[in-house]
């Protein structure tokens, strides 16, 4: 992720109250005394949506919002668009060369913001039943006053990104949840949208489609390259789909992070709950629970992989694997670097892999599991650790035990 | 207690003078919307009658066989018809469904329009509200009286009293279908950008179709009810012979008006009925 790239959507210092507009900038004035959700809701009567929210997201990333139910989430990302109306504060979406304040824009902007530039795909999906996934499909270009000859080839081209093209004449209930979900998918792309807001859009689906959609987002991101707002109280698919996460807890942002940041250093007792209770396998990389190349204990010049089965290696002055052997038959084994997980089934046997530092857990385990040997890891040519079943127990039990701690 | 009865609050005085009051300085307009809707049901009706009994017959039978795909209920319907011309009362049908056609009309034309806004202004709706039920609940007869004053004998007030019966049903189901659309609905199309108007036609009239159907079948179901009635004030229909019968204690005649009527009904109402639909919820 460079840095070089312009922010699409900025949230500055968003304040969201639900209430009569009288009240509201009394509840504000609570807010700032450091009144909570509760002490707000009793005085004023106004429900407080979210605080302080201030994150920046960039062009082409995927930003997961994430919380618990009532933590502001589906609020903070309601807002982009201007379903919610924002009390205080102001969301900048870029808009070609200039970016436009949703919190404060007129009718007219705010009109041509949801047809041309932002997109929203709802929870329960939100298609109308009595037009066919076709007409639905083509809501969003009808509402912005495309003919309907133009819009066909649009439609068309869409639904055929989403594999729905031969569905195209049925009605939208006639469809499975999943498909019913792919027709959402299509109608918010058909707009070409640079900004997708993704409202737990696969919360309703079963686990299967759940991870297939998953998938299938993440591909069609690659060609697409769109800022996507994706809102999830599932830390796993935030894990899985998120460039960067934000975690939400009584209407604030608590912590803000990349996925390995946010699983290594929980912010707090909240963070560390969810923590605790996702699957470490695709989100830690090597180096996260590597033993670093300096500790390992070392016999003469030589590196100790494997105390049990005598396994040495050493490495040359520039730092890269030099020679692998076991003690007892000075016999050397081959070192294989590889660079993508792709290059992981390919392996057996006999062979000490060297793998990127930041390849995930769940392929360290397959190269373990395949060569029998542990792992050297390497950045660039330089080794800088190694990850041997000792680091692969500790790096998932570290995992619970840390979130038993911090939950305690 | 003799006190209260002696000292009587002249409310009907007032009724009769506020009623005075309009007929002294309204005339005109009530002479214009009697023009418009005498004009408007004439016409209707001389059509209808310019036609030869036998088309009419075929053209409802074949309308109602193709709406509902139904050959059985084309034969009914050609049968009750042929039945009604029978009787003799071929010419009191049409003005009876003349009636019952305009004041649905003019019923739909307004009340759509008013269930509408009362969904979206809620205020509105508090204040319609008991005006629809006091419409539905103040005998008939009572505002027959004053319909009759202000617009004449004839088609007119009978259609006023019709639909001032008639229109609570199609703004009551109006205000139903389109307040129970679904908030997930309104909200996709508003993030697609769609502007008031775009909403209600694009989303909250078809959502709210099936209802403000009902609402127009209801309306039609209660126009008829209202035909022997409407004859009281002059207006032309199967309800003339039934008060003729009714005056004259006539058993036989009474009888035979009385079935037209139930035929138009029965035929009315299986037309009417929302044939098997496509799509939707």
């Amino acid at each position: 992720m460079s840095e070089d790239k312009k922010t699409s959507v900025s949230f500055r210092n968003v304040d969201i109250m639900f209430g009569e507009k009288a009240e509201q900038s009394e509840a504000l004035k609570l807010l700032d005394a450091g009144g909570t959700r509760k002490s707000i809701l009793d005085e004023t009567g106004c429900v407080l949506g979210t605080a302080d929210a201030s994150i920046d997201i960039k062009e082409g990333e995927i930003c997961v919002l994430m919380g618990l139910s009532g933590s502001g989430k589906s609020t903070l990302l309601r807002a982009v668009n201007g379903l919610n109306k924002v009390s205080r504060g102001s969301i900048l979406v870029q808009d070609g060369d200039r970016q436009v304040d949703i919190a404060s824009c007129d009718k007219d902007t705010l009109r041509h913001m949801r047809t041309e530039r932002v997109a929203m795909v709802f929870q329960q999906f939100g298609l109308l039943p009595w037009r066919t996934v076709e007409e639905n499909v083509g809501l969003g270009l009808e509402l912005a006053g495309m003919s309907v000859v133009e819009r066909e080839k649009i439609v068309l081209e869409k639904l055929e990104l989403v594999g729905l093209a031969q569905w195209k004449d049925k009605y939208a209930h006639e469809l499975s949840g999943g498909m019913q979900q792919r027709v959402g998918l299509a109608r918010a792309f058909a707009t070409d949208a640079d900004i997708l807001l993704m409202d737990e859009p696969f919360s309703a689906l079963d686990p299967l489609i759940r991870n297939q959609l998953q998938d299938f987002l993440l591909g069609l991101q690659k060609d697409l390259n769109k800022t996507i707002i994706f809102v999830s109280h599932d830390l796993d698919e935030a894990l899985k789909l998120g460039n960067h996460i934000a975690i939400m807890e009584e209407g604030r942002i608590v912590q803000y992070g990349e996925p390995e940041d946010i699983v290594l250093n929980p912010a707090n007792a909240y963070v560390a709950e969810f923590v605790a209770h996702m699957n470490p396998l695709n989100v830690l990389q090597g180096a996260s629970f590597m033993t670093p190349l300096n500790e390992l204990d070392k016999e003469g010049d030589k590196y100790i992989a494997n105390f049990k089965t005598s396994l040495f290696f050493s490495v040359d002055g520039a730092g890269s694997a030099l020679d692998a052997q076991i003690y007892d038959d000075a016999q050397s084994l081959a070192i294989k670097p590889i660079s993508t997980e792709e290059d992981v089934a390919g392996l057996n046997d006999d062979c000490i892999v060297v793998a990127p530092s930041d390849m995930k857990m769940r392929w360290m385990i397959e190269i373990r599991h395949r060569t029998s040997n542990p792992i050297l890891l390497s950045d660039g040519e330089k080794i800088v650790g190694l990850v041997g079943d000792d680091e692969i127990y500790a790096g998932i039990l570290r995992q619970t035990s840390l979130g038993q701690e911090e939950a305690a | 207690m003799e006190w209260i009865a002696e000292n009587k609050i002249p409310v009907g005085k007032w009724m009769a003078n506020f009623v005075d009051f309009l007929t002294d300085y309204f005339f005109w307009f009530f002479d214009y919307i009697t023009i418009v809707l005498e004009g408007f049901t004439t016409a209707v009706a001389e059509s209808l009658l310019w036609f030869p009994d036998w088309i009419i017959i075929a053209a409802v039978t074949a309308f109602a066989t193709w709406l509902h795909r139904s050959w059985k209920l084309g034969l009914f319907t050609a049968l009750s018809l042929l039945f009604i011309v029978n009787l003799g009362y071929w010419e009191e049908t049409i003005y009876t469904v003349t009636l019952v056609i305009c004041a649905t009309f003019v019923s739909m034309l307004f009340g759509v329009p008013l269930g509408v806004v009362a969904a979206h202004k809620p205020k509105f709706w508090l204040f319609l509200r008991p005006v629809l039920d006091m419409m539905q609940t103040i005998p008939t007869f009572v505002y027959l009286i004053p319909a009759l004053i202000f617009f004449g004998l004839g088609m007119v007030p009978g259609l006023i009293a019709t639909v001032i019966f008639a229109i609570p049903a199609p703004i009551r189901l109006t205000y139903l279908g389109i307040s129970s659309v679904p908030t997930p609905l309104v909200e996709a199309a508003e993030s697609f950008g769609a502007t008031k108007k775009q909403l209600l036609f694009k989303v909250e009239i078809p959502h709210a179709f099936p209802t403000i159907m009902a609402g127009l079948t209801q309306c039609i179901m209660l126009s008829l009810s209202m035909v022997v009635i409407a004859s009281m004030v002059g207006a032309d229909g199967l309800g003339i012979p039934v008060l003729r019968a009714l005056n004259t204690v006539n058993i036989a005649k009474g009888f035979e008006a009385g079935l037209a009527i139930v035929i138009v009904a029965i035929l009315m109402d299986r037309i009417c009925k929302r044939p098997a639909h496509k799509g939707g919820e």
